[in-house]
């Protein structure tokens, strides 16, 4: 693969005494969405948040853009153009929606055209503008915190889990926005434990197994081999 | 007009527009409504414990950091005018000169604090700012040649703002030197609430905001937490400064009691509390009530003492001497029935 936009390199993460990146080593290709994968308790979050800065590297080099971004802070990898969405969506519930979305936008006000291309891709946000974020559903929370990242135009998203708990209707919503951003030759980073969002999506697919990688491919591949399924998560959840 | 003034930041509520417009109200008619020496001191205290718990609450209920030396802050201003007053002589030049110096020393040293514990946990800042607040107690209390020690010391204010400057009469109320630094006093506060109110409501006040509520996601969205919390720590000192500048004015006064006493720290957290956090509106409220509670209760409970004096058991439950167990009672009561505070129970009954 050349020249991906994110690079982990051998990177191990502890949270307190665990051990959870295990040498992580994964290319997240330049305008593709690359699905990581695997069974619970793998280390996909950590991977995640280790790429933004939450979780610092034991060892290892993380690689944004082919600039070493390992000892960057959060803020700044933000900054750089790194757009994250946390499996817990992490709105700000005293905040209205508008106030949500425009502090997303941290290098300027933000742009009409952008607001309603989000308001195209998530109508609810229209409708509860001006309304205190803490007063959504849990979907229509899911839907800012989404529409937070894309508040600007960012040159990788790390997203985690955007369907989970959330409803059909609710899924296929969020399933058009990522591919409306997909589309738009966006890079992304998606952790997603709905195979189906996933085979759908997906361009690339990255299986993670006890803190590693452990299988990397196409995702038509991996979609349509249900013994490569099988042999990756299956057996992976048998060992456990 | 009024908008811009109060930075949009509305109320919210009927009976809270109501409340706030009495305070107001009260508090800028207070020499010609309640005439008398001691009506006009609790509305001077009542003007500079609401700029003080603004202050406080731009750090707590914006921030989300916990601080044990906002009385330090406020002492350091208060003391600034008066070591300014007695090695300057009266003047307007001396009050200036101490409450701006008052008020850069508590930037400064909130600055340190912030750059040292911030950095790592909040809770680290909270038992930073105790042993800081305590030690500097401690070193006022020992420099007794320059600041009277545990006695304090008294100073002298502008003769245009002082009782002897007698200016005539105005709706039946003597106009004096006395009631000009009211005015001054309430002036200053109310520009500087206002400040602290735009403050809030700016960009930053937001982000101070989203910080509260998620610090790492608002790391993650690009803001830095550390230098906004550092920023929202020096502005809340500069301003507690201030308050303790307006403060020493009014009394003439500074000394270890009536500025660092972890006493008043304790008040200021209550007066949050009671009032709501996150609410500049809650400071005013609260700030009014602590006051009034702790000027007016023992009269009040003096009159219900003898009202009751059939009652042995009642009027001795009443004795003014036990007025901060009631105090305490109220606020106990008020906590449990107005959890989110005062304002944040009138706003979510509207």
């Amino acid at each position: 693969m050349s020249d991906p936009i994110l690079r982990l390199e051998g990177v191990h993460t502890d949270i307190a005494q665990y051990h959870i990146l295990q040498g992580v080593d994964l290319e997240v290709p330049r305008g593709a969405v690359t699905m990581l994968l695997g069974r619970n308790g793998v280390g996909k979050t950590t991977t995640l948040r280790t790429a933004i800065g939450h979780w610092g590297t034991r060892a290892g080099r993380i690689l944004f853009d082919g600039e070493d971004v390992t000892a960057t802070k959060t803020a700044d990898r933000a900054r750089m153009g790194i757009g994250y969405v946390p499996e817990d969506m992490g709105i700000f519930s005293d905040l209205t929606v508008e106030e949500n979305m425009t502090l997303a936008a941290v290098s300027g006000p933000l742009v009409p055209a952008r607001r309603d291309w989000i308001f195209g891709a998530f109508p609810p946000l229209r409708t509860f503008w001006k309304s205190p974020a803490g007063t959504l559903s849990g979907g229509q929370k899911q839907m800012l915190s989404i529409a937070r990242a894309m508040a600007e135009e960012r040159r990788l998203y790390l997203i985690d889990e955007p369907t989970k708990g959330l409803a059909p209707a609710i899924v296929s919503t969020m399933a058009g926005a990522l591919r409306e951003l997909k589309t738009q030759g966006a890079s992304i980073l998606l952790v997603e434990q709905n195979f189906a969002v996933a085979k759908a999506l997906g361009d690339h697919a990255a299986v993670m197994d006890d803190g590693r990688i452990v299988w990397t491919g196409p995702m038509s591949e991996l979609a349509t081999d249900a013994g490569l399924q099988e042999r990756l998560m299956g057996l992976s959840m048998e060992a456990t | 007009m009024l908008m811009t003034l109060i930075s949009g930041d509305r109320p919210r509520s009927r009976v809270l527009t109501l409340i706030l417009l009495a305070i107001f109200l009260g508090l800028l008619f207070a020499p010609f409504l309640f005439p008398g020496v001691r009506s006009l001191e609790t509305a001077a205290r009542i003007s500079v414990f609401i700029l003080l718990a603004a202050s406080y609450d731009l750090l707590l209920g914006y921030t989300g950091v916990v601080s044990f030396a906002h009385t330090m802050f406020f002492g350091m201003g208060a003391y600034g005018v008066g070591l300014a007053s007695q090695q300057m002589g009266r003047g307007f030049g001396a009050l200036i000169v101490g409450s701006l110096a008052g008020a850069a020393l508590a930037a400064a040293f909130a600055f340190v604090i912030a750059l040292f514990s911030l950095r790592v946990r909040a809770i680290f800042f909270a038992m930073i700012t105790l042993a800081v607040a305590s030690a500097v107690a401690v070193l006022v209390s020992q420099l007794s040649q320059i600041t009277g020690g545990e006695d304090g010391f008294t100073f002298q204010i502008p003769r245009a703002l002082g009782p002897a400057n007698r200016m005539g009469v105005f709706m039946g109320v003597s106009i004096t030197g006395k009631i000009l630094n009211y005015y001054l006093i309430f002036f200053m506060s109310l520009a500087l609430f206002l400040l602290l109110l735009r403050i809030v409501n700016s960009p930053f006040g937001r982000v101070l905001q989203a910080i509260r509520e998620n610090d790492f996601r608002a790391e993650a969205i690009g803001y830095r937490v550390v230098r906004y919390r550092t920023v929202a720590t020096c502005i809340s000192a500069a301003v507690a400064a201030m308050a303790g500048s307006l403060f020493a004015l009014w009394l003439r006064y500074v000394g270890p009691d009536t500025t660092l006493s972890f006493e008043i720290m304790l008040d200021l957290l209550l007066i949050v509390v009671i009032g709501g956090m996150g609410t500049m509106w809650g400071a005013a409220i609260g700030a009014t009530l602590m006051v009034l509670a702790q000027t007016y209760l023992q009269d009040l409970m003096g009159s219900a003492a003898e009202a009751t004096e059939a009652l042995p058991l009642l009027s001795r439950l009443l004795d003014p001497d036990r007025w901060l167990l009631w105090l305490g009672v109220l606020f106990i009561l008020s906590v449990y029935f107005f959890p989110t505070g005062i304002v944040g129970r009138l706003r979510g009954g509207h």
